[in-house]
């Protein structure tokens, strides 16, 4: 085994060990943790495929704002093992577990039989793409509408997230 | 040199274990989380194929599907917020007020 190939299957084993903790632990605080450290493997993922800048990106904005906000939120609300009792294999857990595993198996189907030819080794060119100078040209060339129209979407979030988290309103 | 599959098939296993969470878990914040990797898993094939077929287009993707996690995290998480506020919970189950 090569180098490559350690780092890649270790940090797979980690992310899907991580992934299914996130699922089972039953402390929200837990399986927040749980999915930092699948967010750091998956930047480690990112790195094994020449996409430094997404891999940094990834993990500023995820495990450095998006986590914090759900650490954050989790803590204001003082969510314990509240719904311990309810935590029971019933049947919708069961039907949604085999639902799960029907979609796994589709997916397995579309990866063995759907494409035959498999491509064994990255591209060439993937080292020059990952970086930041490459993203940045064709982000303000090709994907220049795109970029500017994600900023409407997240002024609208933030417009949406001060009003609803806002103190009820009186009618 | 690691097939482009073997990353699909990591990221087939991500998102399944994403679905099972959202329809097994009653907690709106894990279900959150559970979206979350879901959008992930998505992301590693984009940048997956992206490296493989050497087309920075799936990387531009990836940026723009980060945006969206961000704003729906926010967006989410308020939500989440107002409805502990008016019905002291965040279980699913209980929040059945747009139920016929």
């Amino acid at each position: 085994m090569t180098f490559e190939q350690i780092v890649f299957y270790s940090l797979a084993v980690v992310t899907i060990f991580s992934s299914i903790m996130v699922v089972v632990q039953r402390n929200p605080v837990n399986s927040a943790l749980y999915l930092i450290l699948d967010f750091f493997c998956l930047g480690g993922l990112y790195l094994t495929l020449n996409a430094q800048f997404i891999a940094i990106v990834h993990i500023l904005v995820y495990a450095g704002a998006i986590m914090v906000l759900f650490v954050f939120v989790i803590m204001l609300l003082n969510l314990g093992d509240t719904h311990k009792l309810a935590d029971r294999l019933n049947m919708k857990k069961i039907i949604g577990i085999a639902f799960g595993l029907a979609f796994f198996v589709e997916l397995l189907y579309l990866l063995g039989f759907g494409t035959t030819r498999s491509i064994s080794q990255q591209s060439p060119a993937a080292p020059e793409i990952g970086t930041i100078e490459y993203i940045g040209k064709v982000l303000f060339t090709k994907f220049l509408f795109p970029f500017e129209v994600t900023s409407f979407l997240l002024l609208a979030a933030i417009i949406g997230a001060v009003i609803l988290a806002k103190k009820k309103i009186i009618h | 040199m690691i097939p482009l599959s073997h990353y699909l098939l990591l990221s087939a296993v991500i998102f399944s274990v994403g679905v099972v969470g959202v329809m097994t878990r009653r907690n709106a914040i894990v279900v959150f989380m559970c979206i979350e990797l879901m959008l992930n898993s998505v992301n590693l094939t984009l940048v997956a194929f992206s490296s493989y077929l050497g087309d920075a287009t799936g990387q531009m993707l990836v940026f723009f599907v980060m945006v969206v996690a961000a704003a729906e995290a926010a967006v989410g998480l308020a939500i989440v917020i107002s409805l502990f506020r008016n019905k002291q919970t965040v279980n699913i189950d209980d929040i059945n007020i747009l139920k016929w």
